[in-house]
């Protein structure tokens, strides 16, 4: 039997010493968290999938969701997304060169290319929160009748969405929001819309040139547009004004977007946001020579990976929510 | 650690130089895809959202696509995936597309099943 502990071991598949899929132990784990990690993500957006084929007549539609740009007032429908989506492949991009970097062992030039990277992954992050926040806040407002349906206003003449502001009348002696300070008996309660139900009602009863458009997708794919009249009869329906969106109703429409909306990005956000912290504590350990000691730069690879698949999963999320 | 890279893309037809030039050069292919699906997105050409195909509008079907076309690359240059050995490249794609395919499969069709009951059924959720 000793004689089997001599040289040629590597030939032997069972001597040890085989390395089957040419990888180092870190990078390996690295692998297997990220195809773990892929299938998670798969199953949000695969339950996404699902709600919105179950929704699939009443589904919002993301241009008429996303059409804010910083800083600039206007319509322009996925022109910001797109740019985040370039912020975060650029930041892959120099993640890529960090590493090549790595490669030759050429301190400095990691050094730069991780600083790009973090800022890459910070401009992405705040860009995410901008979106959440405007999303949040909401645009135009509208009703939610009994049944929990959007209905959203229409300017007859223009054919633009009109904001609940443009024609709701102010009625005095509305009922106002009970504070804390006005009162012993204290309840919390939700802020009450910026008009309530019977302000709207009245301001849209009285504004012949405001028109409701429903939930439902008609066959050129556009959301179905009521005539003055049918608008007149739906309206009785409303039981609540809507201003932006939360985890329970949401102004644009199907409930469920905003939930998948708020759970698969602050999800991917998370992943962004952790991958900006891990990136950091690299950084410094390049600054410090941890690595030039070690020999290798292994550890910004292994970070690279992590962070190139919360690329890969961004363009997978921009597919879904922003362009199919 | 392997240093040494295979430096060309689109099976064989672009060859770079060195291994940064490869990785800007998939940058500026990523950046045109990203382009041509926003500019589809904005402008919805009605030849692409007229006709359907397996249930679904030709657009949606070319977003699907390119964003594949886009994961690959990403997947295989920047990932740098296509250095690696064959073995651990297939353990970690054919595992997911096998059971994300799966997962997709059943849960559309029970969606879809879902819808067709709302829309038929006499349950009443739009009062």
């Amino acid at each position: 039997m000793d004689s089997t502990i001599t040289t040629g071991t590597e030939e032997n598949v069972w001597g040890g010493g085989n390395r089957p899929l040419g990888a180092s132990y870190g990078k390996l784990m690295m692998w297997f968290f990220i195809v773990s990690d892929a299938l998670t993500f798969s199953g949000f957006l695969a339950s996404y999938g699902f709600s919105r084929f179950k929704f699939i007549e009443t589904w919002p539609i993301a241009d008429q969701v996303f059409t804010h740009v910083p800083f600039v007032h206007g319509n322009f429908p996925m022109y910001y997304v797109a740019f985040m989506t370039f912020i975060l492949i650029m930041s892959s991009v120099t993640m890529v060169l960090a590493v090549d970097a790595g490669h030759r062992m050429m301190k400095n030039r990691v050094i730069l290319y991780m600083f790009l990277t973090i800022i890459g992954g910070a401009i992405f992050v705040g860009s995410q929160a901008w979106e959440w926040a405007t999303f949040i806040k909401g645009d135009y407002g509208a009703l939610e009748t009994k049944g929990g349906r959007i209905l959203q206003f229409v300017k007859a003449d223009s054919g633009e969405r009109a904001a609940l502001a443009d024609f709701s009348k102010t009625i005095p002696g509305e009922r106002v929001g009970h504070e804390k300070k006005n009162g012993v008996w204290y309840y919390e309660e939700t802020p009450l819309p910026s008009y309530s139900l019977n302000e709207v009602t009245e301001g849209f009863m009285a504004n012949p040139n405001i028109l409701i458009q429903t939930e439902t997708i008609t066959e050129e794919g556009e959301k179905t547009l009521l005539t003055r009249e049918e608008s007149l009869a739906k309206i009785k329906d409303a039981k609540l004004v809507v201003e932006g969106a939360n985890l329970i109703r949401n102004e644009y429409g199907s409930r469920l977007f905003a939930d998948f909306f708020f759970f698969i990005t602050g999800f991917h956000g998370f992943h962004v946001f952790s991958g900006v912290m891990i990136n950091i504590i690299i950084f410094f350990n390049i600054i410090l020579g941890t690595y030039e000691k070690r020999g290798h730069y292994e550890m910004v690879e292994k970070v690279g990976l992590y962070w190139h698949f919360v690329d890969l999963v961004w363009v997978f999320v921009f597919t879904f929510f922003y362009l199919v | 650690m392997s240093h040494e890279h295979k430096l060309a893309i689109f099976r064989g037809t672009l060859k770079f130089k060195s291994n940064t030039q490869k990785i800007w050069g998939v940058l500026v292919f990523l950046t045109i895809v990203t382009t041509v699906e926003v500019a589809l997105g904005i402008t919805k050409p009605e030849v692409l959202t007229a006709n359907t195909f397996i249930g679904m509008k030709v657009l949606n079907w070319i977003f699907i696509i390119l964003t594949l076309v886009k994961a690959y690359y990403i997947a295989w240059d920047f990932m740098h995936l296509r250095d690696e050995k064959s073995s651990l490249r297939r353990a970690i794609v054919w595992t997911p597309i096998f059971l994300v395919s799966y997962l997709i499969f059943i849960l559309l069709f029970e969606a879809d099943y879902i819808y067709n009951i709302f829309k038929d059924g006499y349950v009443t959720w739009n009062f």
